[in-house]
C-alpha cells in the first residue's frame, strides 16, 4: 500500500514539476522545478529496490542542472521573465501530446504483449552496486567503454579549447599590467569594428 | 510493513531533527565562545551564567523578527531556499548510524534511519542538494553581492565533489561496501584498523573537501563578509535566515559523523566505549572547524579553483591508482 502511494505521490509532483519547467516564462522557475523533478525521479529507483541507481540519479542531476544554473547567470537576468516568440502554439501543442502518447506506447507495447524476459535475473547475496557493476562489466562493457573514452575526449576538447591564455592570471598581474594587456587586445580587435 | 516499524521510524526521525536543531543552536553558541576565547575575549556573557541563555536569546529575537520579501525578488524561489538548505541537511542524516545498536526494556533499536546499503552515497548526494539553497537564494535575490556569492558557490560545489567523491572512491575500494555500517565494521578491531592508517592521504583530502561542502572558513567565499557582505544571506532576515544557519551547523555536525565513521573507526564494537568514542571524534572535528575559523584567513576564489584542480585533484587520482594497484597485487 505505502508503494502505492508513494508511488501516484512522486508521479504526480515529477508530472507538475517537469509541466512548470515547459510552460514557465521564468528562467529560475524553470531551471528550480527540473531540479526538482529529477530528485523526485530518483524516488522510482528507491521504491523499486535500486537504491544504487537512485542515489546516482541525484548526485548526477544535482550536477547536470547546477551547470544549467551557472548559464542561466550568465544569459539571463533570472529575477525578470524570459519573453517567449510563439508563432503557432497550437502544433506545438499537437505535437507535444502527439510526442507523449508515442513515448508511452513504446514503453506499454512490450508489457501489454508480455515480451519482457530478464536476462540477468537478481542475484541473492549480491548487493545493489555489485549488480550493476557485474552488469556494466560483462554485458554493457563496449558501450561503457565507449561512453568513457569519449568523455575523455570532451574533456581534452574543453581543456584545449577553454585554455588558451590560461597561463596569464588577471589576479596576479600588476595594474599597469593589466591596462597594456587591455590595450593590446583593443587594437587587436580594431578590425573587428569593436 | 509493521506499524511497530512506522512508529520506530518516525520516532527516530523525531528525536534526530530535535537533537540537531538544538544542537546547531549550541553551535553557533560554542563558535562564539571558542573563537572568543582563542582571540582572548570573553564572548558572549551577559545572558544567564557564561552566556548560556544567549541561545534562547538569539532563538526568540530569530523568529519574532519580521520576515522581509524585497520588491524585486523571485519570491517562491526566495521563499523557498532557506527550506532547501536546513531539509536536505537533515534529509542527509537518515543513512547515518548515530550510535551503535542498543537494548531498552527488550526491544533492540538501530539508531539509523533508514539503513540503505549504498549509504554514503545517499548522504553525499543529499548534501549536495543542500548547495540549491545558497544558490537559488543568492540568484533570487536581484542583489549583486548574492549574485556574486550564488555563482560562486555553484563552481565551489561542482570542484569539491570531484575532491569528496575520489577521495572516498579508495577506502571503499578497501570496504566493498556503501554501507556506512560496513565501513564501520570493517574497523572493529581496534585503533589499529582505522582506515586512516592505511587511507591517510584520503582522510586529509575529504577532510579539506569538508571544509568547502559547508562552507566554512579557509573556504568561506560564498558568504564572506569583507567582500560581498553576507552573499546569498544579504536580503533575509528572520527565520529564513536562521534556516540558513541551522542548515550549515546540522552540516557540519553530520560531515562530523561521517568522516569519523569512515576514517576514525565509527562507533567500533559498538560497545558504550564505541559509542562514547564516536561522539568525542565528532566534537573534536566540529571543534576543528571552529578552530581553523579563529586561526586561518579566507583563500581566494581562484586560489581555492587552482587548489582543487591541480593540486587536490590528481593526488586523488593518483591515490585511487595506488590504491588499486596495491590492492591487486
Amino acid at each position: 500500500m505505502f508503494e502505492a502511494i508513494a508511488f501516484y505521490l512522486f508521479a504526480a509532483l515529477t508530472i507538475v514539476m517537469f509541466t512548470i519547467t515547459v510552460m514557465t516564462s521564468q528562467a529560475l522557475y524553470a531551471i528550480t522545478a527540473m531540479a526538482a523533478g529529477m530528485i523526485f525521479i530518483s524516488a522510482f529507483f528507491f521504491i523499486l529496490g535500486a537504491d544504487f541507481l537512485g542515489a546516482i540519479q541525484i548526485i548526477v542531476y544535482t550536477g547536470a542542472v547546477m551547470a544549467l544554473y551557472a548559464f542561466g547567470m550568465m544569459f539571463f537576468d533570472t529575477t525578470r521573465n524570459v519573453i517567449e516568440k510563439r508563432t503557432n502554439p497550437k502544433i506545438v501543442f499537437v505535437l507535444g501530446i502527439l510526442a507523449a502518447v508515442m513515448v508511452v506506447a513504446i514503453f506499454v507495447a512490450p508489457i501489454v504483449s508480455n515480451n519482457i524476459h530478464a536476462l540477468y535475473p537478481v542475484e541473492a547475496n549480491v548487493g545493489n552496486s555489485q549488480a550493476v557493476g557485474m552488469v556494466l562489466f560483462s554485458k554493457y562493457l563496449v558501450p561503457f567503454e565507449v561512453a568513457a573514452v569519449m568523455l575523455l575526449v570532451a574533456m581534452i576538447a574543453g581543456i584545449v579549447l577553454a585554455g588558451k591564455k590560461m597561463d596569464k592570471s588577471l589576479t596576479l598581474m600588476a595594474d599597469d599590467q593589466i591596462a597594456l594587456n587591455h590595450t593590446s587586445q583593443e587594437s587587436n580587435h580594431k578590425g573587428g569594428g569593436h | 510493513m509493521d506499524i511497530a516499524f512506522i512508529i520506530e521510524t518516525i520516532v527516530k526521525i523525531v528525536v534526530i531533527l530535535l537533537i540537531f536543531s538544538a544542537l546547531a543552536g549550541f553551535g553557533t553558541y560554542f563558535e562564539r565562545k571558542v573563537l572568543a576565547f582563542m582571540q582572548r575575549r570573553l564572548g558572549p556573557m551577559h545572558v544567564g551564567p557564561y552566556g548560556l541563555l544567549q541561545i534562547a536569546a538569539d532563538g526568540i529575537k530569530l523568529f519574532t523578527k519580521e520576515d522581509i520579501i524585497p520588491q524585486n525578488v523571485v519570491k517562491p524561489i526566495f521563499k523557498i531556499a532557506p527550506v532547501i538548505t536546513a531539509a536536505t541537511a537533515f534529509m542527509a542524516a537518515a543513512a547515518i548510524p548515530f550510535w551503535p545498536q542498543f537494548t531498552v526494556m527488550g526491544y533492540t533499536v538501530h539508531p539509523i534511519v533508514a539503513d540503505i546499503n549504498v549509504g554514503i552515497l545517499y548522504v553525499l548526494g543529499v548534501m549536495a542538494i543542500g548547495l540549491y539553497g545558497p544558490l537559488l537564494g543568492g540568484m533570487a535575490s536581484a542583489n549583486k553581492w548574492s549574485l556574486i556569492s550564488a555563482a560562486r558557490s555553484a563552481a565551489i560545489f561542482i570542484s569539491y565533489e570531484v575532491i569528496t567523491g575520489l577521495s572516498l572512491l579508495a577506502p571503499l575500494m578497501m570496504v566493498g561496501s556503501l554501507s556506512l555500517i560496513d565501513i564501520n565494521n570493517y574497523q572493529t578491531g581496534g585503533i589499529g584498523h582505522w582506515i586512516v592508517w592505511s587511507q591517510p592521504v584520503a582522510f586529509i583530502l575529504f577532510w579539506i573537501a569538508a571544509f568547502a561542502e559547508t562552507g566554512r572558513t579557509p573556504f568561506h567565499l560564498v558568504a564572506n563578509d569583507h567582500e560581498i557582505i553576507d552573499g546569498f544571506g544579504t536580503e533575509y532576515s528572520g527565520m529564513r535566515w536562521g534556516l540558513f544557519f541551522i542548515g550549515e551547523y546540522a552540516n557540519m555536525f553530520f560531515i562530523s559523523f561521517v568522516i569519523s565513521i569512515i576514517f576514525l573507526g565509527g562507533f567500533g564494537d559498538g560497545t558504550i566505549a564505541g559509542a562514547i568514542q564516536l561522539i568525542l571524534k565528532v566534537a573534536f572535528f566540529f571543534f576543528f572547524f571552529l578552530w581553523t575559523r579563529a586561526a586561518w584567513p579566507d583563500v581566494r576564489p581562484d586560489q581555492l579553483m587552482w587548489l582543487c584542480w591541480k593540486v587536490l585533484m590528481p593526488i586523488a587520482v593518483l591515490n585511487v591508482v595506488v590504491t588499486g594497484i596495491v590492492m591487486m597485487f
